[in-house]
C-alpha cells in the first residue's frame, strides 16, 4: 500500500473517530438521565403513572415534606395545601399545590420536583402529578395543581422522612419566543 | 507501513529554499515553518495571557477593591485561563511535535502538509475572535475558563457566542494536528524504526493526539449544547425546562480531565530526551515509560468526578473515582523513579535544558502531591474551590508544563537556528524562573488551606501577606520570561556556531542532520544511527 494510501485511510479512521466522540457527547445526554433514573441518584427520579393498588403497612409512618422553590424572580404565589403529609409506606395520599399569577401578564410557568434524600426519590410513586407541564396563568388566575402520590413499600428501613420540593421556574419568555408546544411534558 | 516511495516522488522538485516574503508563512506546508509559527504564536499568546495574570495579582496585591472591577476581573480569570491552556500550552506542544517529530522519526515532513497549515492558520482567528469579547458590549466572558452553565448560558454576557465559535475553532485546529501526528508516527517512520525504537517525545505525543481525538469532540459538543440552550430555546443545562447543570460539570470534566493530560504528556517526552542526554546514560525503564504513559491515559477517562466531589455524588461515586484518581500516582511515580534513575550514577552537566527538566521532576513531582491531597474525598471538601487547588494545577502546568516546554525550546534552539543559546542569560532566566514560580504558587496552599476562596477579587485581611508575597513572585517571575524572549531572539540573530550534534550526549535522528536543520531533511529515509538501533 502506498503511504498516500496508507494516509488516507488512517485519516478516514480517525476522522470517524472524532464524529463518534462528537455523537458520544450528546449520546451522554440521555445516558445521564438514564443513569440517574436507573441509580435513582440525583434525586431526579419521576414515578408518575398509575400504581397497583396494594394494602398499606400502618406498621411505618413516613413523613413527607412538601417544599416549593420560586427560581429567582418568578412572582407567582405558589405553595403546598399541607406542608408535612403522615403516611404509611403503600398508602395513596392526595393533597395539592395552589399557584396564583398576580402579575398583570399572562405567564407560563413550570414545576421541576426534586426528591431528597436522593435514595428514597425512587420509592416515591407519583400517581398524578403536574411535574414538568406547562401551566398558562392569566393575569390574577389561581389555579390548584393536584398531586396524587404513594410511598413504596420497599422504601428502606432508616427512611423515616423524605422531602419532595418543586422549584418553579418563570418560563414565559422561552416559550413566547420559540413556540415550543407542549413537548416538553414528555420528559 | 513505512514504505517512502511516494514521498520522494512527490518531494523530489521541493529542493530548494523557503519562498520569499509574507506568502512564505501564509501558504507554507513545510513543517519546519509551521512548527516555528506554531511556537512563535505560542510565546505571544504566553506574554498575553501572562499580562491577566500579572492585574490578578496586581489586585490581589492588597486586600480591597484598588485597580480594576470586579467584573473585568471575573474576565482576566477566564480569559487567562483560557488562553494558557488553549493558547499557549497546546501550540507550543504541537509546534514542538511538528518541529521534532518528522525529524526523530526520519521523515521527510508531516503526513498531511495542507491540513498542518490549515491548522495552524485556524488559531490566530480564533484567539482574534477571542480576544475581541473584551472590547463588546457587557464584556469578555466572565464565568471562569471552566464555564460552568447556568453561569455561562443564562447568566452570562452577550460575547459568550463569540466565545463558544472560539472554542470551536481552536478544537478543529487541535483535532486537525492530532491526526496529522498520528499519520505522521504510524505511517512515516524511517525503516528499522519499530514502535518501540520510536524517541519517547513521539510516544507520548501519539498517545496524547488519540487523548485529542477523544475529548476535543466532546468539548465541541458541550459548547454545542450551550449554544443551542442560549439561543435555540433547548434545555440541556437549564433546571427550568427539564435539564440538569450537574450534567453539564460530567460532560466538561470528561473533556476536561484528559485534557489536563494532553498538557502534560508531550512534557513527560521531553523531559524523557532532555534528562539522557545530560546524564549520558541511556533513559532508564524505556518500555515502562511508554506503558506508564498509555496507562495515564486510560486511566484519565475514568476520574473525571473528582473534580466533582462537592456536588452531591453519592458515597460509591466518590470512593470509586477517589481510588482511581489515586491509581494515578502509580504510572506517575513510575516515570519520576525513571527519570532519577537515569541520572542515578550519570555525568551529569547543568545547562540550561537540563536546569529546567531538573526542575520540572522536583516542582511537578510537588505538584503531584498536592493532587493526591485533593483526590481524597472526604478532605477536598475542605479544600474545593480554594487557592490550595490554584497552587496545585500551577504546580503542574507551569513548573510542568511550561517548564519542559522552555526545556525543550533551549534543548532543539541550536538545532532550530544553528546558533547556541547563551548559557549565562539562560541560566539567569531559569533562577529567576524557579525561584519567581516558587514565591508565587508556594504561598497559595497555605491561603488555599486557610480558606481563602478562588476568583475573587478581594479577601480577608488574614489572608494579606502570603497574597502580597505571590504577586511580588509573580512579577518576578513574569518579567524574568523577558529574559527568555531575548535570548530566544539573540539565538536566531546570531551566537556560537553549533554543531550538528549540539549537546555532547544527545543523541537520536534529529542530531544526525546538520544545525542548522536543512530546510528539507530527509528526502531520503536515513539509516538508524548505532545508539538507536
Amino acid at each position: 500500500m502506498s503511504l498516500h494510501a496508507a494516509n488516507r485511510k488512517l485519516v478516514m479512521r480517525l476522522a470517524f473517530g472524532c464524529v463518534l466522540m462528537f455523537g458520544f457527547g450528546f449520546a451522554l445526554v440521555p445516558l445521564y438521565d438514564v443513569f440517574c433514573e436507573v441509580t435513582g441518584l440525583n434525586g431526579k427520579i419521576t414515578n408518575t403513572g398509575p400504581i397497583a393498588a396494594s394494602e398499606a403497612d400502618t406498621s411505618r409512618e413516613i413523613r413527607v415534606r412538601l417544599i416549593a422553590v420560586h427560581n429567582e424572580e418568578m412572582p407567582w404565589q405558589f405553595g403546598p395545601q399541607q406542608g408535612l403529609i403522615l403516611t404509611h409506606p403503600g398508602e395513596m395520599k392526595q393533597t395539592a399545590f395552589m399557584a396564583t399569577n398576580p402579575t398583570g401578564r399572562r405567564m407560563v410557568g413550570q414545576a421541576i420536583p426534586s426528591v431528597a434524600p436522593a435514595e428514597a426519590a425512587r420509592y416515591l410513586h407519583k400517581v398524578n402529578c403536574f411535574c414538568f407541564e406547562q401551566q398558562t396563568l392569566q393575569p390574577g388566575e389561581s389555579v390548584e395543581m393536584p398531586l396524587l402520590f404513594v410511598v413504596d413499600k420497599n422504601l428502606p428501613e432508616h427512611i423515616r422522612s423524605l422531602t419532595l420540593s418543586y422549584t418553579l421556574f418563570d418560563i414565559s419568555p422561552e416559550v413566547s419566543s420559540t413556540g415550543r408546544g407542549e413537548k416538553e411534558q414528555s420528559l | 507501513m513505512s514504505t517512502l516511495d511516494t514521498t520522494l516522488e512527490t518531494h523530489s522538485d521541493e529542493h530548494h529554499g523557503p519562498a520569499r516574503g509574507l506568502g512564505r508563512w501564509l501558504f507554507t506546508t513545510n513543517h519546519k515553518d509551521i512548527g516555528s509559527m506554531y511556537l512563535w504564536f505560542s510565546l505571544l499568546m504566553f506574554l498575553v495571557g501572562g499580562s491577566m495574570a500579572l492585574m490578578i495579582r496586581a489586585e490581589l496585591f492588597q486586600p480591597g477593591l484598588q485597580l480594576v472591577e470586579p467584573g473585568f476581573f471575573n474576565q482576566m480569570t477566564t480569559l487567562h485561563g483560557l488562553i494558557m491552556v488553549f493558547g499557549a500550552v497546546m501550540p507550543a506542544f504541537v509546534g514542538l511535535a511538528n518541529w521534532m517529530v518528522p525529524m526523530m522519526i526520519g521523515a521527510p515532513d508531516m503526513a498531511l502538509p495542507r491540513m498542518n497549515n490549515w491548522s495552524f492558520w485556524i488559531l490566530p482567528f480564533a484567539f482574534a475572535m477571542l480576544l475581541s469579547t473584551l472590547f463588546m458590549t457587557g464584556g469578555a466572558p466572565n464565568f471562569g475558563w471552566t464555564f460552568y452553565a447556568p453561569l455561562s448560558t443564562t447568566y452570562a454576557p452577550p460575547s459568550v457566542t463569540y466565545f463558544i465559535f472560539a472554542i470551536h475553532m481552536m478544537g478543529i485546529s487541535s483535532i486537525m494536528g492530532a491526526i496529522n501526528i498520528i499519520a505522521t508516527i504510524l505511517n512515516m517512520r524511517t525503516p528499522g524504526m519499530t514502535m518501540m525504537k520510536l524517541p519517547l517525545f513521539c510516544w507520548t505525543w501519539l498517545i496524547t493526539a488519540f487523548l485529542l481525538i477523544a475529548v476535543m469532540p466532546v468539548l465541541a459538543g458541550v459548547v454545542t449544547m450551550m449554544l443551542m440552550d442560549i439561543h435555540f430555546g433547548t434545555s440541556f443545562f437549564d433546571a427550568g425546562g427539564g435539564g440538569d447543570p450537574v450534567l453539564f460539570q460530567h460532560l466538561f470534566w470528561f473533556f476536561g480531565h484528559p485534557e489536563v493530560y494532553i498538557m502534560i504528556l508531550p512534557a513527560f517526552g521531553i523531559i524523557s530526551q532532555i534528562i539522557p542526554a545530560f546524564a549520558r546514560k541511556r533513559l532508564f525503564g524505556y518500555a515502562s515509560m511508554v506503558y506508564a504513559t498509555a496507562s495515564i491515559a486510560i486511566l484519565s477517562f475514568l476520574v473525571w468526578a473528582h473534580h466533582m466531589f462537592t456536588v452531591g455524588i453519592p458515597l460509591a461515586g466518590e470512593l470509586f473515582f477517589m481510588y482511581a484518581t489515586m491509581l494515578i500516582a502509580v504510572p506517575t511515580g513510575v516515570k519520576v523513579f525513571n527519570w532519577v534513575a537515569t541520572m542515578f550514577r550519570g555525568s551529569m552537566t547543568f545547562e540550561t535544558p537540563m536546569l529546567f527538566a531538573l526542575a520540572f521532576v522536583v516542582l511537578f513531582t510537588i505538584g503531584g502531591f498536592s493532587g493526591l491531597m485533593l483526590a481524597i474525598a472526604p478532605v477536598d471538601f475542605q479544600y474545593h474551590d480554594t487557592y490550595f487547588v490554584v497552587a496545585h494545577f500551577h504546580y503542574v502546568l507551569v513548573p510542568g508544563a511550561v517548564f519542559s516546554i522552555m526545556a525543550g525550546v533551549y534543548y532543539w534552539l541550536p538545532k532550530w537556528t544553528g546558533h547556541m543559546l547563551n548559557e549565562r542569560m539562560g541560566r539567569l532566566h531559569f533562577w529567576l524562573s524557579f525561584i519567581g514560580v516558587n514565591i508565587t504558587f508556594f504561598p497559595m496552599h497555605f491561603i488555599g488551606l486557610a480558606g481563602m476562596p478562588r476568583r475573587i477579587p478581594d479577601y480577608a485581611l488574614q489572608f494579606a501577606d502570603f497574597n502580597m508575597i505571590a504577586s511580588v513572585g509573580a512579577f518576578l517571575f513574569g518579567l524574568s520570561q523577558l529574559i527568555f524572549v531575548w535570548n530566544v531572539i539573540a539565538c536566531v540573530r546570531g551566537g556560537r556556531k553549533a554543531e550538528a550534534r549540539a549537546w555532547e550526549g544527545a543523541e537520536g535522528l534529529e542530531w544526525e542532520v546538520p544545525s542548522p536543520a536543512p530546510y528539507h531533511t530527509f528526502a531520503e529515509p536515513p539509516k538508524l544511527p548505532e545508539s538507536v538501533r
